[in-house]
């Protein structure tokens, strides 16, 4: 078995990856880290737990030695203490921000502040399997995945790798757990209930990691809303065609992009009230749905796309990562359907 | 009867029954078309119309 530890486990990245760890058959997961939980059961935080873990969280400073590590702090921890972390791991994992860009001009850009370690940015790999497979495999440092960034990557990829995107105005509706468990203003309930919030309508963080994966030349635009769901993403994004297709094409386009794809589903019935993605069909899994409609021009594509932000979009990616990073079967212990109603 | 027509919305392999007949409704697999066989040879399947949904009311 696997020995991992999970560096700040309390969050809800720290506890989707506990409860996702507890079921793949090659890992074993030594410790958890919390400094405000430190003595506390696993399951006191994460009640859905109770009887899967039975570990209790420990301090960071109590934190040993183990095959793999992830980093599930607050942006901006993993990279003010990398040369630590990676004394007491040949792996990580960094589910922040931290890693997840190629150069620290454009951190600074987007995060606002000098990286603190950008001598370690080239070590990372950015750990979306659907673009970076083959560097993921075997690798020591991979990087997490924002949550928006996927679900844009993901819909759009098959586009922008035809040639065929000439530009996209994106919607992105996201749930709460978005925000993480630390309260603030915007989550405080008479402001967060019933919301129908655009927090952000241009220039998310986000972006740099779409700039990353489908270029920066690209007239892409998104917007994010926060809306009443506590989990998941929902794209809607209005594509301009570089020249009219049928529906055919378009199907034909993002089956052979994502044929091989364990968790990519394309997903545009003619039948039953779900013909296009929906973050409630997702919720707990890997899955990332991608569907389309097609405008009679055959230019004006509207590509809908989503996925578990908690999933997907974080701990779901990452124990992908790890499967590749240490050459598990890529699907391992991240095969199953979400639950519906 | 041993052919794989494509489906004519997704272009996915639709399978025929060996005792298809003319103007029996199939769905399709992958996209959930609702297909007609218009024609057994040649093999021709048309899209079967539907209701449609509309909140606009």
């Amino acid at each position: 078995m696997t020995r991992v530890n999970i560096l700040g486990g309390s969050g809800y990245t720290g506890g989707e990856l506990l409860r996702l760890l507890h079921f793949h058959p090659q890992v074993e997961v030594a410790q958890v880290t919390s400094r405000e939980q430190a003595g506390r059961y696993v399951h006191s935080v994460h009640p859905n737990l109770r009887d899967v873990c039975r570990l209790q969280f420990v301090h960071p400073d109590a934190l040993e030695a183990s095959d793999l590590l992830f980093l599930a702090l607050p942006h901006g921890r993993s990279a003010r203490s990398i040369e630590k972390y990676a004394a007491l791991a040949n792996k990580i994992i960094d589910l922040s921000a931290d890693f997840r860009l190629d150069s620290a001009e454009a951190y600074k850009r987007w995060y606002g502040e000098a990286h603190p370690a950008p001598d370690w940015l080239e070590r990372f790999v950015y750990g979306l399997p659907e673009i970076n497979r083959e560097r993921l495999r075997g690798a020591d440092f991979v990087s997490g995945v924002g949550c928006n960034a996927t679900v844009v990557n993901l819909a759009l990829l098959p586009l922008v790798e035809s040639g065929l995107l000439e530009r996209a105005a994106i919607e992105i509706k996201v749930g709460s757990s978005e925000g993480g468990n630390k309260p603030n203003a915007g989550s405080h309930h008479p402001i967060r209930s019933g919301a129908v919030r655009t927090y952000r309508a241009t220039g998310h963080r986000h972006r740099a990691e779409v700039d990353m994966a489908l270029g920066s030349a690209l007239p892409i635009h998104f917007a994010v809303t926060a809306i009443e769901m506590v989990r998941g993403v929902h794209l809607l994004a209005h594509c301009q065609l570089a020249k009219p297709m049928t529906e055919r094409e378009i199907w034909r386009l993002y089956r052979g992009r994502y044929r091989s794809e364990a968790f990519v589903r394309q997903v545009s019935g003619k039948v039953g009230l779900h013909r296009l993605p929906e973050p409630r069909v997702v919720a707990g899994t890997n899955y990332c749905d991608i569907g389309f409609e097609l405008d009679s021009d055959g230019r004006h594509l509207v590509v809908i796309a989503a996925l578990d932000n908690l999933g997907k979009g974080a701990a779901g990616s990452a124990i992908q990562c790890l499967n590749l990073m240490l050459g598990f079967e890529e699907t391992t212990g991240l095969q199953f359907p979400g639950i519906y109603p | 009867m041993d052919v794989t027509p494509l489906c004519p919305v997704c272009d996915a392999e639709v399978v025929i029954p060996a005792d298809a007949m003319e103007n029996e409704l199939l769905t399709c697999a992958e996209c959930g078309s609702e297909l007609e066989i218009m024609c057994l040879a040649p093999l021709a399947l048309e899209l079967a119309p539907e209701v449609e949904e509309d909140w606009g009311e």
